[in-house]
């Protein structure tokens, strides 16, 4: 995972160099789709080959909704105080 | 949303190839996805350096606009953290790291895939794409019972782009500058977090 970050902090370091090249960092951006596109298809590729999650994708489904709905709760209600603290003209 | 329906068509056709074996198996059998998840990080690097909403968000930089991501941050981990709590399936760390996903379902999917699995990345996946969808849909409500900022929590990550439209619509424009330096902030920061958390 050290890797990971250094290739995205190397990233970050030359993209600010390159922050005037239009047209280098159009091929950079459609690069960047093309290589989401990839990984979430050899991901539901070995989705697709994994009978134990596939068995349980119902159950799966639910968790990764009710585990969202306990996040955006928690920032709301968390937001909500920091709203009423600091940014509510009184 | 254009978007967000091709990266799910590819996802979608990924797993109906993989269901009825339509690859060889040359394919199946050899990991690619490291590689492409290095050149993706890369990429993701360049992206957030070059970007010209990054250098408007240092400008933009105070006290009380740095709450915000901080609100995003504990507020999630507090509700992903009762959560682990109330059932037996995911256990705290697992529910971190989905929290930490914020929304970015694409990059945090593929983290965690790399980390620790498919299933917790496809519940990485899935999660985060309600988030989005949560987001969007229930905007109006959010802005109109829990103040200016709800929106944007709900958001997290998204909140610089796929779903700013609909937030600066109900909270009003005043408040996109610090829509878009909650989501950027949490965009850097999701690939650390991930990668700390798992």
């Amino acid at each position: 995972m050290i890797t990971v970050l250094v290739l995205m902090t190397s990233g970050i370091i030359i993209g600010w160099f390159l922050h005037k090249k239009d047209k280098l960092l159009k091929i950079s951006s459609e690069l960047t789709n093309w290589a989401i596109y990839i990984l979430l298809f050899l991901l539901g590729l070995s989705v697709g080959t994994n009978e134990k999650i596939l068995n349980n994708f119902d159950q799966i489904g639910l968790l990764a909704i009710l585990i969202t709905v306990f996040a955006v709760a928690g920032s709301i209600l968390v937001s909500w105080l920091t709203y009423i603290l600091f940014f509510k003209k009184r | 949303m254009k978007g967000s329906l091709i990266i799910l068509a590819f996802f979608v056709g990924g797993l109906l190839l993989g269901m009825y074996e339509l690859l060889p198996d040359q394919l199946l059998n050899n990991d690619y996805s490291m590689y492409a998840l290095y050149i993706l990080m890369f990429l993701v690097g360049i992206g957030i350096g070059s970007n010209k909403k990054s250098l408007e968000v240092i400008k933009s930089v105070n006290f009380k606009i740095v709450l915000v991501p901080i609100s995003v941050i504990t507020g999630t981990y507090i509700g992903v953290a009762v959560f682990s709590l109330i059932q037996d399936n995911l256990n705290l760390i697992e529910s971190l790291a989905i929290g930490s996903g914020f929304g970015y379902y694409s990059l945090s999917s593929v983290l965690i895939t790399e980390i620790s699995g498919e299933t917790l990345g496809v519940i990485a996946l899935l999660s985060n794409i309600s988030r989005e969808i949560i987001t969007l849909l229930f905007t109006p409500i959010f802005a109109k019972y829990f103040g200016k900022l709800a929106p944007i929590s709900a958001g997290g990550a998204t909140s610089m782009d796929t779903t700013l439209p609909i937030i600066t619509k109900y909270i009003g424009s005043d408040y996109a500058i610090i829509s878009v330096f909650s989501g950027v902030v949490l965009t850097i920061l999701i690939p650390f977090i991930i990668a700390i958390i798992l």
